[in-house]
């Protein structure tokens, strides 16, 4: 068992991990923070994306161990103080979700694109979305709440909310 | 789908990572992970040891030398994709990288972890064996540098010893415009085939430095000088890339797997082929016009 630190959703952890247990896992099972969901745990679904340092990360590629250290963002640190982020807002609003299992990994990957590219167009939408697979609804709606997301964060320019 | 158990070492320096692997039996080298983990997961590789480079500061670095970029085999692709350095003197790299699986994969994903892990298939390994990469190469009883085309053996396969880890990669600096695309099914999928070319003319819009790789059509990436030197001097034409392109696709002996036919690869080698030097060939000549590196 190797110690580590590690700081999730602004709380800093210091814990005891066995090095072949993946940070999805420790996120699960050790911090009970459940919204990372993971689905295939072979990197093709997506559903287990979180933000390490910022960036869009597999947490079933990861090796918890090697995330000593790293500051990660998971789906339950990106509603601040009760009120969802502008992605999250926009997910519901457009009905970009079914069962709800695939959706943390879409919304981070999502928060990360419009970061990088506040105003994508739905082409760069779909291929930055490409490694988040949904099974119930499609992506058409998907698309339509990312794009009013993007709107929704340039209106807000500087006042949004950033999860951290 | 959960990994095996495995001794775990984390060295802080390479000395000390060499040591480990001139020691340990079955150990693999973990650096960015989004190859060696899914086989873990999926139980297809079971090590009895994995040694962690993700700590070995010392291989982080894109280092600028007169004629080459010097490259940290732990630099990840999304580094690669940003770098100045890498922008200006590689900027094909840049634009491969875009292609390289997602975001995700790009966060951890190192460009020595690529090179080692040689799928065919790949963007950095189709690169560097156009581009001429070399690979440096330390083992705790010495060190060596292996050219990218000797360094590629087969499928998965490549002239790193047991005891061997990619320290650095050598990336000269492009001598001529350089352009590459692929096509996937689907966005970050590995590409079925992809091509790249680097190019110049001279003054008389004639060839006078030519480079052809293509990936995905056989167990390394494929690159004939001899074709290369054949067509030095000729003049560019549409008509010349459409020539280069059909030989090429009479030589290559692509696979034939679920995803694609021989035949299917064969034609998107010799369509990606054309459309590549087209695309080169467009740029050479703009940066003639400007008056620019190319001679």
């Amino acid at each position: 068992m190797i110690p580590m630190t590690l700081t999730v959703n602004g709380q800093s952890y210091q814990l005891t991990v066995e090095p072949r247990w993946l940070l999805a896992d420790v996120l699960r099972e050790q911090l009970h923070l459940t919204g990372t969901h993971l689905g295939c745990e072979h990197g093709v679904c997506g559903a287990c994306t979180v933000l390490w340092d910022g960036r869009p990360v597999r947490s079933c590629l990861t090796l918890a161990v090697t995330a000593d250290g790293a500051n990660i963002l998971t789906i339950e640190g990106l509603a601040a103080e009760g009120i969802l982020h502008p992605v999250q807002e926009a997910f519901w609003q457009e009905h970009a979700l079914q069962c709800g299992f695939c959706t943390p990994g879409f919304i981070l990957t999502a928060v990360h694109l419009l970061q990088e590219n506040p105003e994508p167009t739905r082409e760069e939408i779909r291929e930055a979305l490409a490694g988040n697979l949904c099974r119930c609804t499609g992506y058409q709606h998907i698309v339509n709440a990312v794009q009013r997301a993007a709107a929704a964060l340039s209106d807000n320019h500087g006042h949004a909310p950033s999860g951290q | 789908m959960k990994p095996p158990a495995f001794a775990y070492y984390r060295p802080e320096t390479v000395q000390e990572a060499l040591q480990l692997l001139q020691k340990v039996n079955d150990a693999k080298i973990l650096a960015g992970g989004q190859s060696l983990i899914p086989m873990l997961n999926m139980r297809l590789a079971r090590p009895a040891a994995v040694i962690d480079i993700n700590r070995l500061r010392e291989l982080t670095e894109i280092q600028e030398y007169p004629d080459h970029l010097l490259v940290g085999a732990l630099v990840r692709h999304y580094q690669l994709m940003e770098s100045p350095l890498v922008r200006r003197f590689a900027p094909v790299v840049a634009e491969a990288e875009r292609h390289i699986g997602h975001a995700a994969i790009r966060t951890r994903g190192t460009i020595g972890g690529s090179l080692s892990h040689a799928d065919p298939a790949a963007e950095l390994p189709l690169l560097a064996t156009l581009g001429d990469w070399e690979l440096h190469v330390a083992s705790a009883t010495g060190a060596r540098v292996i050219p990218a085309r000797e360094f590629f053996l087969g499928y998965l396969m490549t002239a790193l010893g047991a005891d061997e880890l990619v320290t650095h990669i050598r990336v000269p600096k492009a001598t001529g415009v350089s352009r590459f695309s692929e096509f996937a099914l689907r966005a970050g999928d590995f590409a079925l085939v992809s091509a790249a070319v680097s190019l110049n003319l001279d003054a008389h819009q004639k060839i006078d430095h030519l480079r052809l790789a293509l990936g995905g059509v056989g167990e390394t990436p494929w690159r004939e000088p001899a074709i290369e030197a054949h067509y030095r001097g000729s003049e560019a034409s549409p008509n010349l890339w459409t020539v280069i392109a059909t030989e090429v696709a009479d030589l290559i002996d692509p696979p034939e797997d679920l995803h694609a036919s021989a035949a299917y690869r064969r034609q998107l080698a010799r369509a990606l082929l054309e459309k590549t030097l087209a695309e080169t060939a467009a740029d050479a000549r703009q940066t003639l016009t400007k008056g620019g590196p190319a001679s």
